[in-house]
């Protein structure tokens, strides 16, 4: 089919129009070049339909005659959806003019938190950076260089009990403190 | 045997609720019931021993051709049993290790239940991808019962680790199983065993499958996880990490192995990974001071040896292998549960604090020692009969090649004299006195009933009675190693004496080298503690976890820069580049063009365009706002000259409700936009803007171009007045053609509404607005004392004097009923003229705006005395019942049927049941209006008049 050059024009012309305020920080401005953006795209819709025609409508123009009906349709819809789009887009613009007196694309700080972020979450460290005994089993041993060995508690027991008869049943002396 | 699973399912499900009721004493109940699917499994013995097997289908997905089959052989069988068997036992033992005030038991109770029934599942499953799903549930359920209730960081850890890591393998194995199941042609484990396929496909498939196995159990590389998930309670290392979970890989292996054991790879693998694992985890165990984690290590090391075995693919070796798989889930889940029973009493498991504890436990002590004995490999017990075995096959035949055999004879050797090793230890670690250490130290806080120690008595004399009655074990077991090749000689019979053979000096070997190594401790120890590298498996774990951590954190950062205008920017410099490069040198261009349709639209065009370039430089808002209004009804222009009715209607419609919700709000705000941009921000946008302009105007053209085929809506016409029963083609597309479209989007008109309530109220979002009372209208002395008396409209005596305009209010109350009447009318004929439910609801609402414009707030409560949540309801619920009844009625969703009726007075009628859509259309698009109208407009105006006083319950608190 041949276009024309008129709408290639138009929906070109829109669309940056949109695009450039789309870019911009401010909320309202943001929303009219949604507006716009949405004009376009429906306007580079209904020119996909082809020629203009006749209204396609039964009975009042012949089905030869009558320009594409599905677009149309498509379209229809759209322009009501943008409707319902840009009234919750104005509230978001009163909501973020009631709370901080303004209406602006901020940075977002969550996006900066993360990017600024160092540490890892504790259940995702290093285990020779936890607390002994959160570090899991059997890591202990790799680390074997600090630990003590069996013979060295022993040792260490044997020196902490000494003193006490070890068949004494009566008072069997589990803890140091309690002698 | 699907009776067995779903059994097991309800048991999972009723367990909390029975420790509910009964406490710990639950545990006695469930363990009846994987007690009879053990009797029921023993009860088959006959059947299978006799080489028959039984088998069960369920229909699964038929589509997919997946069936849950189900298939009960010699290995299953064994397998079944020791996964059934010792989950009773291990279900009566929690009954007296759970202490009754002790919290999550129910939880705990029912995973575990759970966890016997995927177990079992994954034993019986003939399917492949039934031994998959059942695969991940174990994983799944192993994860709860390490992680616990997660309030324990280590516990947590341990948990994800193995899931992390078992998953993974999962995984892999997922994709092998496609792989060979694909390569064979057939989704049966007993099929495709008896008729494996060949080719590259092949050997990569099986290589992951292997994967899958490796890491559930536990081999080298992948090790560490196991001793990290001795975080579990102690009856869940014992069933979980000793008898059943990690013997998965073991089955998987010992299951494959008749028909893939000469893929290549498959011996160097597991023959290697299991003898390393097996010296690795021998040596580690004779470090650990925690007999758990002594055990743990100690399982480790078993399962390489067991992986071994039944990797080995030769039938001695497969027979050796089931024996030691039955006795190392005897004698190991023996001494988890001694273990408990050990911690239970005195509260520590730390070997070098546990003094003279044989004495005072003496039942406990011999169930140990017995248990520790068969682990050694001592005669008459279970142990040494399956470890005499491996040594007998490896020394006559074994594997194909000879030297191969020596050589893993030899590993084997090692890894047995260190199993003898740590097994003394064990026993010298729990039960021995100290010299150093007082005599009963420390001493036994709760003494062992006779119910806690039967789980692990019955299982320890288990392993003793099976060593002495070899030769009946040994029927079972050659059911399955006979589907092996032979390749020693002759085959060797299961018997605790075989004569003097070569077997028999290893095996003495084995057992004086660990008791050398046990005698010389000390030295060992100091050795290994000169020998320890400072790096682990587990360490290079969390290492690897850490950098994907940081590389996570960096990516985010790198990319998510928190500037709405940069994401924008780089997505539409990306489809600059990509479609806009496609566009310029792939893209038909046309090859003539024509200036207009008529030279209307060329005004028109430029009219649009004009106001375009002003909203750009336009501070003032309300300007703006006006500028792109024209835009719009320009465009509204274009589509009747297109030939669109009904578009152009809906835009002049909804741009005029545009303008007004937008001046609504901007009332609030102040009169001119702040410029927020640098000029050389404006420089880049403003060159952006350009290249996207002329990208999407360009595609306006070639798309035009391109269009060579017939366009589907070419018969529409004919069937919307055929099948849809209406002459408006449009509006039939709407509500019948592609009503599923409609229903989608009137749906989304319904979220945005809600949006927009609940953005602008702050504690109620629903009801009507509110009306005018008494005390608002009549008396004097209210702000409209001096306005005319007559009232026009009912509650514009609310507004202040100033306020007021008696033109609009007369001119409201001539036309508001006039435009209601239209709108249903527009709704009536849209079907067959332009007009429909979204055209006839935009008038309403337009009505709606008139009056609220006219009359203030009261006003719209007395105009629309309806909840907008109600309209917006009851039209979704409409156009959604109205496709229902399309399907009660027999025929499709949304489809339209025509009733003719010849009516008294009306004459001939003609009803369209999408008439009923197009209502529910309608009241939708009303219910926005109405819904925007209340909250934008009442209630910023009620806000406004009342200083916005908000009640606060105490302790509430409202984000203004």
């Amino acid at each position: 089919m041949t276009p024309t050059v008129v709408l290639p024009v138009v929906i070109g012309g829109l669309y940056a129009a949109g695009v450039y305020l789309l870019l911009d920080r401010s909320l309202t401005r943001v929303l009219l070049g949604f507006l716009l953006l949405g004009n376009a795209t429906n306007l580079l819709l209904l020119s996909t339909g082809g020629v203009a025609g006749l209204a396609p409508i039964v009975g009042i123009s012949a089905p030869e005659q009558m320009s594409d009906p599905l677009p149309q349709a498509l379209i229809l819809t759209a322009i009501v959806i943008t409707f319902g789009v840009s009234a919750f887009m104005l509230a978001v613009i009163y909501r973020s003019w009631r709370l901080v007196r303004q209406e602006v694309v901020g940075v977002d700080e969550e996006d900066r938190r993360v990017a600024a972020q160092r540490r890892t979450d504790a259940d995702d460290l290093d285990p020779d950076q936890l607390a002994p005994e959160d570090r899991p089993a059997g890591h202990a041993d790799s680390a074997a260089g600090r630990a003590p060995t069996d013979l060295q508690v022993e040792r260490l027991l044997a020196d902490r009990f000494s003193g006490i008869a070890s068949d004494d049943v009566e008072l069997p002396p589990t803890h140091p403190g309690q002698q | 045997m699907t009776a067995l699973l779903v059994l097991h399912l309800l048991a999972a499900l009723a367990a909390p609720l029975l420790v509910r009721w009964w406490g710990r004493q639950a545990f006695l109940a469930l363990a009846l019931v994987p007690a009879a699917a053990c009797g029921w499994v023993l009860g088959r013995l006959g059947t299978v021993t006799g080489g028959g097997d039984v088998r069960e289908t369920t229909s699964w997905v038929p589509v997919l051709g997946l069936d849950v089959a189900l298939r009960l052989d010699a290995l299953a069988l064994t397998l079944a049993a020791l996964v059934t068997g010792v989950g009773a036992l291990v279900l009566v033992y929690c009954a007296r290790y759970f202490d009754p005030r002790e919290e999550g038991t129910g939880r705990f109770a029912g995973c575990l239940t759970a966890f016997a029934g995927s177990m079992l599942l994954l034993v019986l499953a003939d399917d492949l991808f039934v031994l998959y799903v059942a695969w991940e549930l174990t994983t799944i359920f192993s994860f709860l019962l390490i992680g616990g209730a997660g309030t324990r960081l280590a516990g947590r850890r341990a948990a994800s680790q193995a899931l992390v890591l078992t998953t993974a393998g999962g995984l892999a194995m997922l994709v092998g199983l496609i792989l060979v199941s694909d390569a064979s042609g057939t989704h049966l484990l007993s099929a495709l065993v008896a008729d494996p396929g060949d080719g590259t496909v092949m050997v990569v498939g099986t290589l992951l499958v292997l994967t899958g196995a490796v890491t559930k159990s536990a081999m080298v590389p992948f090790h560490f996880w196991l001793p990290a998930a001795m975080e579990a309670p102690t009856p869940v290392s014992a069933y979980l990490h000793a008898a059943a979970m990690v013997k998965a890989g073991i089955y998987l292996v010992a299951r494959l192995a008749p028909g893939l054991s000469d893929v290549p790879g498959w011996r160097p693998v597991l023959l290697v990974l299991g003898l390393a694992t097996m010296l690795v985890g021998g040596y580690r165990a004779l470090r650990q001071h925690d007999l758990k984690l002594l055990l743990a290590f100690g399982t480790v090391s078993q399962l390489g040896f067991l992986m071994v075995l039944v990797g080995a693919g030769s039938r001695e070796l497969a027979s050796a292998g089931l024996v030691m798989t039955v006795a190392h889930a005897l004698f190991k889940s023996t001494l988890f549960l001694t273990v408990g029973v050990i911690d239970h009493a005195t509260g520590v498991r730390d070997l070098r604090q546990l003094s003279g504890l044989g004495r005072q436990l003496p039942v406990l002590a011999v169930i140990g020692s017995l248990a520790a004995a068969s682990m050694a490999g001592l005669p008459p017990l279970l142990g040494f009969v399956g470890k005499e075995a491996a040594f007998t096959a490896l020394a006559d035949g074994g594997l194909p090649d000879r030297t191969a055999a020596l050589l893993v004879l030899a590993g084997l050797v090692a890894g047995s004299v260190l199993t003898a090793a740590y097994s003394a230890r064990f026993l010298w670690g729990a039960f021995a006195r100290k010299p150093a250490l007082p005599d009963a130290a420390p001493p036994v806080a709760h003494a062992p009933g006779p119910l806690f120690l039967a789980a692990p008595a019955v299982l320890a004399v288990l392993g003793l009675l099976a060593g002495v009655a070899a030769p009946l074990v040994d029927h079972l077991v050659a059911a399955y190693a006979d589907t092996l090749p032979l390749i020693a000689p002759e085959a060797e019979h299961l018997a605790l004496w075989h004569g003097l053979q070569p077997a028999l000096g290893l095996s003495a070997l084995s057992l004086l080298g660990g008791a050398a190594l046990f005698a010389t401790r000390a030295r060992v120890s100091a050795v290994q503690q000169r020998m320890s590298l400072r790096a682990s498996a587990d360490e290079s774990y969390w290492n690897v976890l850490q950098g994907l951590d940081r590389l996570a954190v960096l990516t985010t950062g790198t990319t998510q820069r928190g500037s709405l205008p940069a994401y924008l920017g780089t997505i539409l410099v990306v489809v600059l580049a990509l479609p806009g490069s496609v566009l310029l040198f792939r893209a038909p261009w046309p090859e003539e063009w024509r200036a207009w349709d008529t030279p209307i639209q060329a005004m028109v065009g430029v009219v649009v365009l004009i106001a375009a370039a002003l909203a750009l430089r336009i501070r003032q808002r309300l300007s703006a706002v006006l500028v792109v209004g024209v835009t719009g009804y320009g465009l509204a222009v274009l589509f009747a000259l297109q030939g669109a009715p009904d578009l152009a209607l809906t835009q002049f419609l909804v741009e005029t409700l545009t303008l007004v919700t937008f001046v609504l709000v901007l009332r609030k705000l102040p009169k001119d936009i702040t410029e927020r941009h640098r000029p050389r921000e404006r420089v880049a946008r403003g060159l952006l803007a350009g290249a996207m302009g002329v990208l999407m105007g360009c595609v306006g053209a070639v798309a035009l171009a391109s269009r060579t085929a017939t366009p589907v809506s070419v018969d529409y016409p004919h069937e919307a007045y055929t099948f849809g029963g209406g002459k408006n083609v449009v509006n039939v597309i709407l509500v019948d053609l592609r009503a599923w479209d409609t229903l989608g989007e009137i749906s989304l008109l319904v979220v945005a509404a809600t949006g927009v309530a609940s953005l602008v109220f702050l504690r109620r979002r629903t009801g009507v607005v509110q009306r005018a009372g008494e005390e608002l209208t009549g008396t004097a002395g209210t702000p409209a004392a001096r306005a005319p008396r007559g009232r026009w409209l009912s509650a514009s005596a609310t507004l202040a004097p100033q306020r007021r305009s008696v033109v609009l209010e007369v001119v409201t109350r001539l036309l508001f009923h006039t435009i209601v009447v239209f709108s249903v009318y527009l709704l009536f004929s849209g079907h067959n003229e332009p007009g429909g439910g979204f055209a006839g609801g935009l008038v309403v609402g337009l009505a709606l705006v008139l009056r609220y414009l006219a009359g203030g707030r009261y006003e719209l409560g007395e105009a629309a005395p309806v909840d907008p949540g109600l309209l917006l309801g009851a039209g979704l619920l409409l156009a959604g019942g109205t496709g229902v009844v399309g399907l009660a009625l027999g025929s499709e969703v949304l489809q339209t049927a025509i009733l003719h009726a010849t009516l008294p007075v009306l004459g001939e009628v003609k009803l369209v049941t999408s008439l009923f859509f197009d209502v529910g259309v309608y009241l939708i698009v009303a219910g926005l209006v109405l819904d925007v109208l209340r909250s934008l407009g009442a209630e910023l105006d009620r806000a406004e008049d009342e200083g916005d006083p908000i009640e606060l319950a105490p302790g509430e608190s409202v984000l203004r």
